[in-house]
């Protein structure tokens, strides 16, 4: 049950929020702040209190083990059930989910001044959408949840965005983003018919069930398409380089808590859905698939580093720093060794800190300058208080400073593919340089150089200074010490490394035996 | 065969709306009394419903040139609760009518009894008769605030376009009596065995393009905009839903009932036509700016969703299809209501006349209307099959459908269809909460909600969200009349 009611919560607060408008301003963010606040808390009650080492007592057994299950029958005609688990990676994202959730809240404190209560509905119903996902190990519930956060996510950037030049208003940004996820959703929704069929088709009965469906023995050409299937809806929402059109724009058109939100827990959501989907269901393709992606990944991070390089608008160029810190994911997701992988969720958690924190401060610089493009900046580093110093620390968390979260992921991937596919470490490595190049220039062109005014702006308030500080020692925490992080997700990373590890020993047999 | 008592029993509901339609005629000749009649008229269409239960019981029952089988039984439900709904929602519509508005009443009924008679039945005859009967009373209806030139065109051009389709359908019956001589669809299925002669086959084709050119299958689609656009709110509701199910379950129930309508060649044909409406119909509708233009577009691409049940055609397809009508139907009927009872209001006529469907008259409308625009809201996601909503759980058949009979063609169109779709709905959508740009001519009452039609519309909208959520009670029904229908 407490499963069921880490997803309600947000939801019937979010509705809360919306009846409480008529009460006040204050009130539905306070209902707000104190949801997001409940979820958190159960999340790390449940991570206190719970094992999850299942996994590394039996690693040979065949069954699945969840930390918590929680099951109830939903349309029997297709044999779907509602069915929720809890293993070490959900947990830790929805913990992350929780946490990003306060601080979306938090900053759209002074941000959104019309209609309040309507769009903490909204961000509300993102979150109980993520936390879904995060949970369900039902295919048709996974893919009913993966949707259902699209539509409050249109709503807030199209009602709460900013417009940026012509022909980028928010609107746009928002049906772009809508269209890219639900199109690339429904490819997803026909492969998991499609396993569901081939399922039929050898058993007689129709079910969605994760664990069932694994089972499945499919012919390689027909695990092929329907693992393609599934890699072109994650690849859409991380995103991968062909498929990222969406991205800049959604992130430099929404609002300051859309953008946490979409840099934190939405492009997560597709990282989880590779390692807890994609690969698991479809060991063998996903192997054979693996260069593919990882040359994917590597154009993601040329790509997106490039292109940040070129950025005038503050958000657009931390968009574009998104592209390519999940073209690292990528690699490490299709790598597939274990350190890779247990370097990809430090990965996923560090970049949402790092890059939440950077939407942060620009949405901060944002309410002061009431501009994001950053040729009207330059020289604010004495005239800003302590946000230039917070930016410095998150500016450097971001290209993978030692003793940040950050560089731990990264060094993890690539010390974890190395075994794998050397030749991709090593160009993914030149990224690291690019990260830096990118980096600096965003310091440079915003706090350097000649200022363009001599007044000095509101320095951070205490809601403000309390994010930042909480964020950066998070950054550091994970950075120094990551082992907490590693031991959760370690049982189910060797779960995943199991599976695509046998695929991989399978393949080389094969390509061994003539 | 000879009509028994107990086939009149089973006849009971199509006998209560025509007797309910008499009693409002005299009741019209002795006094007119709007509310009066219109209370007549839901109470009639509610026995019917009622009625409904215990021709259950007796189902499957075979009444000379009609069935009571399951379809019909399903078909019956849809069509009354369509008429149910426009019969309240032409209430509020019509309380600022100058004309006489009772008659209003009078038509509806007639429709609705041609729509059952259609869906039920197995006879070339009673198809035709409750194909006519269901399309005369909606000229009518159509045309009814006649003073409006778009009104009245919309009747118009209904009527003459109709009356060539008919003319189509009719000369294909012609063909397919003059190749086996009987009318009855099992006695045609049984002469025309697999093998189809040229003469079957042309009068196959004709038929579907009669029966096409009513459900606005694309290339026989020209007419919908203008008649959904020019039509008063709830008659082109209930062009939109009554008589739409009833003609897709009549070409359901052809299509399994007589192989002439599973020849390969026709079914390429069937294929094509329902790729091009899903295309068609959503790329048209992208660049609509009315309200019910949009919505007649996009029950183009809805019914050539629809379409793929039919040409797959097997165990599946059945309850695929009724799935997708209970979901279309409950959309179609939250989107129109809304859009009625927005028109519902006397200052309606100030804009060049008209009901209020341009784009412009519905921006902002949640800050006004939050409930209202809630619907709407619903009713639009539910059309473009977002999960929470009903529609998801149609689309879901549909695509499972199409993986199963593994028709990747049809299964990649309707993706395809979704997504262009998703643009237009999305579009009117977020116009709903746009801010407002400080006019507002058009609105729903202050108190729409107390009102019957609110009740339609919020209940429609409830549905969609319930049996989005817990859809197993809709699957178990249509289920349950797959199996009546088999058997």
């Amino acid at each position: 049950m407490t499963l069921l009611w880490l997803i309600l919560i947000p939801f019937i607060g979010g509705l809360l929020c919306w009846q409480a408008e008529r009460f006040g301003d204050l009130a539905p963010r306070w209902i707000a702040l104190a949801t997001m606040l409940l979820e958190l808390a159960i999340t790390l009650g449940l991570w206190l209190h719970g094992d999850y080492h299942l996994g590394n007592a039996g690693m040979a057994s065949e069954s699945l083990r969840w930390s918590m299950e929680w099951r109830v029958e939903w349309i029997p005609r297709f044999g779907i059930d509602v069915h929720l688990a809890l293993d070490g990676l959900s947990l830790v994202l929805i913990a992350l989910t929780g946490f990003l959730g306060v601080l979306a809240v938090l900053c759209s404190w002074h941000e959104i001044v019309h209609r309040v209560g309507f769009f903490h509905l909204n961000l509300l119903w993102i979150l109980g959408g993520v936390v879904g996902v995060f949970l369900a190990i039902d295919l048709f519930l996974f893919f009913f949840f993966w949707e259902a956060m699209l539509v409050p996510m249109y709503f807030l950037i199209a009602l709460w965005g900013h417009s940026g030049s012509q022909g980028r208003t928010r609107i746009r940004a928002a049906t772009k983003f809508f269209i890219y996820t639900q199109a690339s959703g429904l490819l997803m929704l026909v492969s998991i018919l499609g396993l569901v069929f081939a399922h039929h088709a050898q058993t007689g009965e129709y079910t969605f069930a994760y664990a069932t469906l694994m089972q499945t023995e499919l012919s390689e050409g027909t695990a092929m398409w329907l693992m393609l299937g599934f890699f072109v809806a994650f690849a859409v929402k991380l995103p991968v380089v062909p498929m990222h059109g969406w991205l800049p724009d959604a992130h430099a058109q929404a609002p300051t808590a859309g953008s946490v939100d979409l840099a934190g827990i939405l492009l997560k959501t597709a990282a989880y859905g590779m390692l807890r989907f994609a690969l698991p269901l479809f060991p063998e393709a996903s192997q054979a698939f693996a260069p593919v992606a990882m040359t994917l990944g590597l154009i993601g991070i040329f790509y997106g580093a490039l292109l940040a390089c070129g950025q005038q608008d503050i958000k657009r160029l931390i968009a574009y720093t998104s592209i390519a810190h999940m073209g690292f994911v990528l690699i490490g997701i299709y790598a597939g060794t274990q350190l890779a992988l247990q370097g990809v969720v430090l990965m996923m958690v560090a970049h949402a800190f790092s890059a939440s924190g950077l939407f942060l401060l620009s949405g901060q610089l944002y309410e002061r300058l009431h501009t994001r493009d950053m040729r009207e900046m330059g020289g604010l580093w004495a005239r800003l208080g302590s946000l230039p110093g917070f930016s410095m620390c998150f500016v450097a968390a971001s290209l993978g400073m030692p003793g940040t979260a950050n560089f731990l992921g990264e060094f993890l991937i690539l010390f974890g593919s190395f075994p794998v596919a050397p030749w991709v470490v090593v160009i993914a490595s030149v990224g690291l340089v690019l990260a830096a190049i990118y980096s600096l220039l965003l310091m440079q062109r915003v706090y350097f150089g000649p200022p363009q005014g001599d007044g000095i702006f509101a320095d951070l308030d205490h809601r403000e200074y309390l994010m930042m500080l909480t964020l950066l020692g998070l950054v550091l925490l994970f950075g120094l010490y990551p082992q907490p992080l590693l031991d959760t997700t370690g049982a189910a990373m060797g779960e995943v490394q199991r599976l695509f590890g046998a695929a991989s020993q399978s393949t080389t047999l094969q390509t061994g035996t003539p | 065969m000879t009509l028994t008592a107990t086939h009149l029993l089973a006849l009971a509901p199509p006998i209560l709306v025509c007797a309910t339609a008499i009693l409002v005629m005299l009741a019209i000749a002795w006094r007119r009394h709007h509310t009066g009649i219109a209370i007549v008229t839901v109470v009639g269409l509610n026995l019917a419903l009622l009625s409904l239960i215990g021709v259950w019981r007796m189902a499957p029952l075979a009444a000379p040139m009609l069935a009571i089988d399951g379809l019909a039984i399903f078909a019956a439900v849809l069509i009354l609760v369509a008429a149910l709904a426009c019969a309240t929602l032409a209430h509020a519509y019509l309380a600022h009518h100058d004309g006489p508005r009772e008659e209003f009443y009078l038509l509806l009924l007639c429709a609705t009894a041609g729509g059952m008679v259609l869906s039920a039945s197995t006879h070339m005859a009673t198809l035709f008769f409750g194909l006519e009967l269901l399309s005369i009373p909606l000229y009518g209806m159509l045309a009814y605030v006649y003073g409006e030139r778009r009104s009245l065109e919309a009747g118009v051009k209904y009527l003459v376009l109709s009356a060539a389709a008919t003319a189509f359908l009719l000369f294909g019956m012609a063909l397919l009596y003059a190749e086996t001589g009987r009318l009855d669809f099992a006695g045609l299925a049984a002469r025309l065995g697999g093998d189809l002669g040229a003469w079957g086959l042309a009068g196959a084709a004709l038929m579907l393009m009669g029966l096409s050119f009513k459900l606005s299958v694309v290339p026989f689609h020209m007419w919908t905009p203008d008649v959904y656009q020019g039509g008063p709110g709830p008659a082109a509701t209930f062009l939109a839903t009554a008589s739409k199910v009833a003609v897709f379950v009549v070409l359901l129930r052809l299509v399994m009932a007589a192989p002439a309508f599973q020849d390969g060649r026709l079914h390429d044909v069937l294929a094509v036509l329902a790729i091009l409406s899903m295309l068609v119909g959503n790329l048209l509708a992208v660049t609509q700016s009315n309200l019910k233009r949009l919505l007649g577009y996009s029950s183009i691409a809805h019914f050539g969703y629809l379409l793929t049940a039919l040409v797959i055609g097997d165990g599946l397809s059945i309850e695929a299809s009724g799935v997708y009508l209970v979901t279309y139907l409950l959309a179609t009927l939250g989107a129109f209501g809304v859009v009625t009872l927005v028109s519902s209001t006397p200052v309606a006529s100030s804009d060049g006349g008209g009901d209020a469907a341009r784009l412009h008259h519905y921006r902002g409308l949640f800050w006004r209307r939050p409930y209202l625009t809630a619907v709407l809201t619903i009713a639009l996601l539910s059309m473009a099959g977002i999960p929470l909503t009903a529609g998801f759980i149609g689309k879901f058949y549909i695509i499972a459908l199409g993986v199963e009979a593994e028709r990747w063609w049809l299964v990649g169109a309707v993706i395809l269809g979704s997504a262009i779709g998703l643009y237009y709905y999305l579009r009117v959508m977020v116009t709903l909460f746009l801010a407002e740009a400080g006019m507002q001519r058009h609105d729903a009452p202050e108190n729409w909600a107390n009102q019957a039609g609110g009740v339609v519309v919020l209940g429609a909208a409830a549905l969609v969200i319930v049996l989005g959520i817990y859809p197993d009670p809709m699957i178990t029904w249509v289920r349950h009349i797959g199996i009546l229908t088999g058997g």
